[in-house]
């Protein structure tokens, strides 16, 4: 957690796809997603179609496919399940290089590692071409509640305060010679997140304090309207309505 | 503007007890003419805060009226109170919540309903007078503390007050920093309200101070002759700097 967390994810850029407003990109990804799930598993082909879509939308976003595989192995501990079903699901059984795996269990296996990494590719391409802060005004133009936004913004913006008072904590720890070394030392851990929470807790009356101060009355101001372009909205669904023609034809074939 | 126009703000009778029957405040009088600096003294405990938190009504239901530019703080005119008073409170981390300078300065004027470029105009012209243009588009946490401190003065300046009521303006700031905040003060042309134990900062930036103790006025005059009246100052527990002579300090203009 070091100084800019919108940089982390975030892949800074000037194309086509970076430009786009943040809640056409947040609508075109989240149904893109839907399509995916919703298509079925026997379509291998269609999965196929869905990853060379995604590969046209990164190389427009000149993201590079290095940059996005690397992403996608946070994708690894979900994924992990998966690969056990084909040992431990019921039913009809096949032999593949003197193992016997169930056939159900293959599919279950192929069904989540297929929607799962293009799901995960989707948001990690939305994730490195706009920016943390962008995303969450598109959700608040998406009409996500108020309160969620709020709450996501904040958690940004005092996201490393708290993680600064943790470190100013540990540090007073260490400096009165504690050294967190096994079990026994977890009472003492506990209190320490126990008054960090107290103190993020004031913090947060303070802060409360400081908008009503303001003219805070329950909802944030808009200070930034996002408006799209009819244009703008066709780009960014084609992603979206070439998934869903793809998983017409999954179904219809 | 007439020489004896009304008083930016006046208290008359203020009283206060916390629900948990604490009373802090006894019948508090002054009131401030347009324009003026006034240091607002008094040790620990004398009430400084709860006196501070009524002026823009976030504290009320005691006895007594506190009136800005002639308008009463009460519950039909907290919004157009609350864009009034710009209170600037001791921890920067508390005043500025949003993810960039540029929208938490923009936060105060958003909620009082401005937009676009207007609203734009008054950013910039905020964080111009505390020299702090070009800091518009960066997180707050990646500001200095004295950095801080100046936006978390701009984020009031942008609602055009009619009183800026800082709570210890220059507690944990360095000496340049400090010299360049009073700078800032003395280049504004609002009244003044200053909270604090800094009794050099209250020599330099304010000709008249009040002495709250025992939540009481007990002494309103010039700030010199208060400081140098040690009697008076033993009395409330307010003591200068070793080797600070008040009397040796020749004030310009």
């Amino acid at each position: 957690m070091g100084a800019g967390h919108a940089h982390r994810l975030y892949r800074h850029g000037h194309s086509p796809v970076h430009a786009l407003p943040p809640h056409t990109k947040l609508a075109a990804a989240f149904g893109f997603v839907v399509v995916v799930v919703s298509t079925p598993r026997e379509a291998m082909w269609a999965f196929g179609l869905y990853a060379v879509l995604l590969g046209v939308v990164a190389y427009a976003a000149r993201v590079p496919a290095g940059f996005l595989l690397k992403r996608l192995l946070i994708e690894v501990p979900f994924v992990a399940f998966a690969v056990l079903m084909p040992f431990v699901a019921e039913g009809e059984r096949v032999e593949v290089l003197g193992v016997s795996l169930s056939v159900s269990g293959l599919w279950g296996a192929w069904n989540v590692l297929a929607k799962g990494t293009l799901g995960v590719a989707a948001s990690v391409l939305l994730a490195s071409t706009t920016e943390l802060r962008s995303v969450l005004l598109g959700l608040q133009r998406l009409r996500l509640p108020p309160l969620l936004v709020q709450i996501a913004s904040f958690m940004i913006r005092y996201g490393d305060v708290i993680t600064d008072e943790m470190r100013r904590m540990r540090i007073a720890r260490e400096s009165r010679g504690f050294e967190a070394s096994g079990v026994k030392h977890w009472g003492v851990l506990a209190k320490s997140a126990g008054a960090l929470f107290i103190r993020s807790y004031e913090r947060g009356e303070r802060v409360h304090l400081a908008m009503v101060s303001r003219g805070y009355a329950g909802s944030m101001p808009v200070i930034d309207e996002v408006t799209a372009s009819r244009a703008q909205w066709s780009y960014a669904l084609a992603l979206p309505v070439a998934a869903l023609v793809v998983c017409v034809l999954g179904w219809a074939l | 503007m007439g020489p004896v126009s009304t008083p930016s703000l006046e208290v008359s009778g203020l009283a206060f007890a916390y629900p948990d029957g604490h009373q802090a405040l006894f019948g508090v009088d002054f009131s401030l003419a347009r324009g003026e600096r006034v240091a607002l003294l008094g040790p620990n405990g004398a009430g400084k805060t709860t006196l501070v938190l009524h002026l823009n009504g976030i504290l009320s239901g005691g006895v007594g009226t506190v009136t800005v530019a002639g308008l009463p703080v009460d519950k039909k005119h907290m919004a157009e109170i609350r864009r009034k008073v710009g209170i600037v409170f001791q921890d920067p981390d508390d005043q500025l919540f949003m993810p960039t300078v540029r929208e938490d300065v923009a936060f105060g004027p958003a909620a009082a309903g401005l937009r676009g470029p207007e609203l734009e105009e008054r950013v910039d012209r905020a964080l111009t007078r505390v020299g702090m243009a070009e800091f518009k588009d960066r997180p707050p946490h990646h500001l200095s503390f004295g950095q801080r401190r100046r936006v978390a003065v701009a984020t009031v300046l942008a609602m055009e007050p009619e009183i800026l009521v800082l709570d210890e303006p220059s507690s944990n700031l360095d000496p340049a920093s400090r010299r360049e905040l009073a700078d800032i003060l003395r280049s504004l042309d609002v009244t003044v309200l200053m909270v604090t134990h800094d009794l050099p900062y209250a020599l330099e930036l304010c000709p008249r101070s009040l002495i709250l103790s025992e939540g009481t006025i007990a002494a309103d005059g010039k700030t010199a002759e208060l400081l140098a009246d040690d009697e008076l100052m033993r009395a409330h527990r307010l003591e200068l700097p070793f080797g600070f002579d008040p009397r040796s300090v020749t004030m310009g203009a």
